[in-house]
């Protein structure tokens, strides 16, 4: 029982990494119908640009970890979003139009480059940080030294994320800019018509995406305190499968099903094995897909000719 | 006068502006990952700065995409002065045409006269310009090939290179089917590579057949991974059967990984039996090739079968998959990669043409997968990653879906690049990317060639193919 919870906990931890990153990759489908291959790779971006912001404040002698910690949140936000914002202006608004596999392939050769770039710039070996925010607290206690643990930094994870999502959810229901990206998702052209600016709104899509991305990478970042530029690869899957299993398209969606890939995972090393664990993952995708392609909280997709 | 002036003093205040802003993006884009290095041999957490390199990037970002603003701001004079020295120069060619040929032959005496060790070389290159002028540029490249081991027969290292550039088209050409012909995106396509190697590999430790008996057996597992792997998601649409191809990879890697018992794990498998000569072995002793042929011992013999067996089978795929295009079947792939929804309206069974195409893709994986086992003589799940897979779709997106020739150019070209500049290996791999992203911009539907579907209306089209999404037009 104790042991269960406790990975309810650190399942829940991980999943709201995992649902940060799949709020990217379910917006811009939503918008322009693509997968953004290299989304994984900008959270990475982000984590690294965090890392790196964080030893230059140490440096300079700002070493409060509240204040450093949210100086760390700001330039990582603004720099991956700007990185968001090349990717999006580079390899895919070119692509508006083209035939329905290019932006894909061209993602994935952004997602390549990002990669190999990032491998290049800081080398190929695990950077880490140590441990920043210590310290947990015992929720029961069963005795016998069983006992069910949450630590500070899950509670900052569960925390940041839930008030990322308010504060998200709220921007896409009720500010003109979501106002915007709702009627690109609906109809692209016709917003266009009626005098929405699509080209700004996509941008600033892929923007508020890679900014949450670099969220999730920070919150990687100080619950591993281990990052490698590879990192982007297996997190973008799973976070896609995470938004493609709550319905691709829905925000409240892709967080929950950010929290089940997470819980899943963490059931799954806790009783069967560590090693299959990205089986888990992906088989839950390919099952989703063929099964319920729509996922738990999507719209049906009709197929127009 | 002023007017024109003016105009020009604009074009180069607008490169300056564009410029300026590329550079103030690429600032911030750089600024922490490139200006900054994090030294963890010194210690955690320490830092180096590097403004050399982040001023020196962005000022070749500054100069570059001022460069490209003033070519483009300049594009039509710029396209009338190339499009002019291109004409005169194949007009040139073309009046004097014999004249070239015989400066050519002049040129290939002089060569022979003063270095006589090249002759194989010079006969190689005459015989490819002949017959390309002939017969064609494909038919040059099939003459080449052949020639090949007789040019280089004292370089194995050519020949190994020519071997794995082989394979690599071998690939291209089975995934070119999948992809080219019946437009699914398998970014999954190195599993059955994985499959035929691993077969091969077991059975033949396991059973001591030999390569001839177990070849055409991986390619049958590898097609069967095939089917079961297509059976469920062939229902998907593109981009999703894309992420679901690539799952399937992982999986499979994951699972040669840790099933340890039977893969080996992380091991990988070792001494894995060789090619024979149809039975006979290539080595020194009494039985083998060289004695059994009056020949003396030669480790070459086993490199020179190879590159002909591989030769072999590149030609094989190539000829199914050009007989295949001409069959109802593989007419269906071509209507589904233009139209799935008019395939259906027409009483085409969409699943099952897919998964021919993805049987038959993952087959010629097999075969390949179970010549790279016996090539090599040791595999291991690291050669079965998702970047290779990305190659081998690289290859044929760059070569042009649905085309042979730039499927085989394109591979030829990538692999011996990635040979060349072997010591720039991450920034090949981020050329390579930005490679990917630059095709799809400017030329989506290939660099090398280009491949329209065997049958279609030539007229009746408002707009052509190449400028449409599918599905309009």
């Amino acid at each position: 029982m104790e042991y269960f919870l406790q990975q309810l906990i650190n399942g829940l931890a991980l999943g709201s990494i995992y649902g940060l990153v799949a709020i990217g990759y379910t917006m811009v489908y939503g918008i322009i119908g693509m997968i953004n291959f290299a989304h994984g790779d900008i959270f990475m971006v982000g984590a690294f640009i965090a890392l790196i912001a964080f030893l230059i404040l140490v440096a300079i002698g700002i070493t409060a970890i509240p204040l450093a910690l949210f100086l760390v949140l700001l330039i990582a936000m603004l720099l991956t979003a700007l990185y968001g914002w090349a990717v999006e202006r580079i390899a895919y608004r070119p692509l508006r139009g083209s035939f329905r596999l290019a932006p894909l392939i061209s993602a994935i050769g952004m997602s390549i480059v990002l990669q190999n770039y990032v491998q290049l710039a800081q080398g190929a070996r695990v950077k880490t940080l140590q441990p920043l925010i210590t310290g947990v607290h015992t929720l029961f206690d069963f005795g016998n030294r069983l006992v069910v643990q949450i630590s500070n930094i899950q509670i900052l994870i569960i925390l940041t994320t839930f008030a990322l999502m308010t504060g998200f959810s709220w921007l896409v229901a009720s500010t003109s800019l979501g106002r915007d990206m709702r009627a690109c998702e609906q109809d692209l052209k016709m917003a266009a018509l009626l005098g929405v600016d699509t080209n700004r709104t996509i941008s600033l899509t892929f923007l508020l995406g890679a900014a949450l991305a670099s969220v999730a990478g920070i919150m990687y970042l100080l619950y591993y305190g281990v990052i490698d530029f590879h990192i982007g690869f297996v997190a973008g899957v799973k976070a896609f499968t995470a938004a493609v299993l709550g319905g691709i398209g829905s925000l409240p969606g892709a967080m929950l099903g950010g929290l089940l890939i997470g819980l899943i995972e963490t059931y799954w090393s806790a009783y069967f094995s560590v090693q299959y664990k990205d089986v888990a993952a992906f088989s839950i995708l390919i099952i989703v897909l063929i099964f319920m392609p729509t996922g738990i909280l999507g719209k049906p997709e009709v197929e127009k000719v | 006068m002023s007017a024109a002036r003016s105009e020009k003093s604009s074009v180069l205040s607008h490169a300056l502006k564009d410029a300026l802003i590329a550079a103030i993006v690429a600032f911030g884009l750089f600024i922490l990952l490139l200006g900054f290095l994090i030294d963890d041999m010194r210690g955690p957490g320490q830092l180096i700065g590097r403004p050399v390199l982040l001023a020196s990037v962005v000022g070749m970002v500054f100069v570059g995409r001022f460069l490209i603003s003033l070519l483009y701001y300049n594009a039509p004079a710029l396209r009338y002065w190339l499009g002019a020295i291109w004409a005169a120069i194949s007009a040139f060619a073309r009046q004097y045409k014999w004249q070239l040929l015989a400066l050519m032959f002049a040129a290939a005496a002089c060569w022979a006269f003063y270095s006589p060790r090249d002759w194989p070389l010079i006969l190689i290159i005459i015989a490819a310009v002949f017959i390309g002028v002939r017969f064609g540029f494909s038919a040059a490249l099939l003459v080449v090939a052949i020639l090949f081991p007789v040019t280089f027969y004292n370089n194995p290292y050519y020949l190994g290179i020519a071997i794995i550039i082989l394979t690599y088209v071998m690939l291209g050409w089975g995934l070119n089917i999948v992809v080219g012909l019946a437009g699914l995106l398998d970014l999954g396509y190195v599993a059955f590579y994985a499959v035929g190697a691993y077969s091969y590999a077991i059975i033949a430790q396991t059973y001591g057949w030999s390569f001839w008996v177990c070849l055409p057996l991986a390619g049958v597992f590898a097609a069967f991974f095939g089917i079961l792997l297509g059976f469920p998601v062939l229902r998907l649409r593109g981009d999703y059967l894309a992420i679901v191809t690539l799952a399937f990879g992982e999986i499979v890697r994951i699972v040669l990984l840790n099933w340890v018992s039977f893969t080996n794990g992380p091991n990988g498998i070792g001494s894995i039996p060789r090619a024979t000569f149809f039975g006979i072995p290539f080595n020194a002793t009494d039985e083998g090739f060289a004695a059994r042929f009056g020949l003396e011992f030669d480790p070459t013999h086993r490199t020179v079968f190879l590159f002909y067996v591989i030769l072999a089978l590149a030609l094989l795929t190539n000829w199914v998959t050009i007989r295949l295009r001409k069959l109802p079947v593989g007419r269906a792939w071509e209507a589904l990669r233009e139209d799935e929804i008019a395939v259906r309206s027409l009483g085409i069974n969409p699943t099952n043409t897919k998964l021919t195409a993805f049987a038959i893709g993952a087959m010629f994986g097999g075969f390949a997968g179970a010549f790279f086992a016996t090539r090599q003589g040791f595999i291991s799940p690291d050669s079965f990653t998702f970047p290779e897979s990305a190659l081998i779709l690289a290859i044929v997106v760059l070569g042009g879906m649905g085309s042979q020739i730039g499927v085989a150019v394109a591979a030829t070209v990538m692999t011996a690049s990635f040979e060349l500049f072997r010591e720039f290996e991450q920034f090949r791999l981020v050329i390579f990317g930005f490679a990917m992203v630059g095709i799809m911009v400017w030329r989506p539907r290939g660099l090398v060639s280009t491949r329209d579907p065997t049958v279609f209306l030539k007229e009746r089209k408002t707009i052509s193919a190449n400028h449409v999404a599918e599905g309009r037009g």
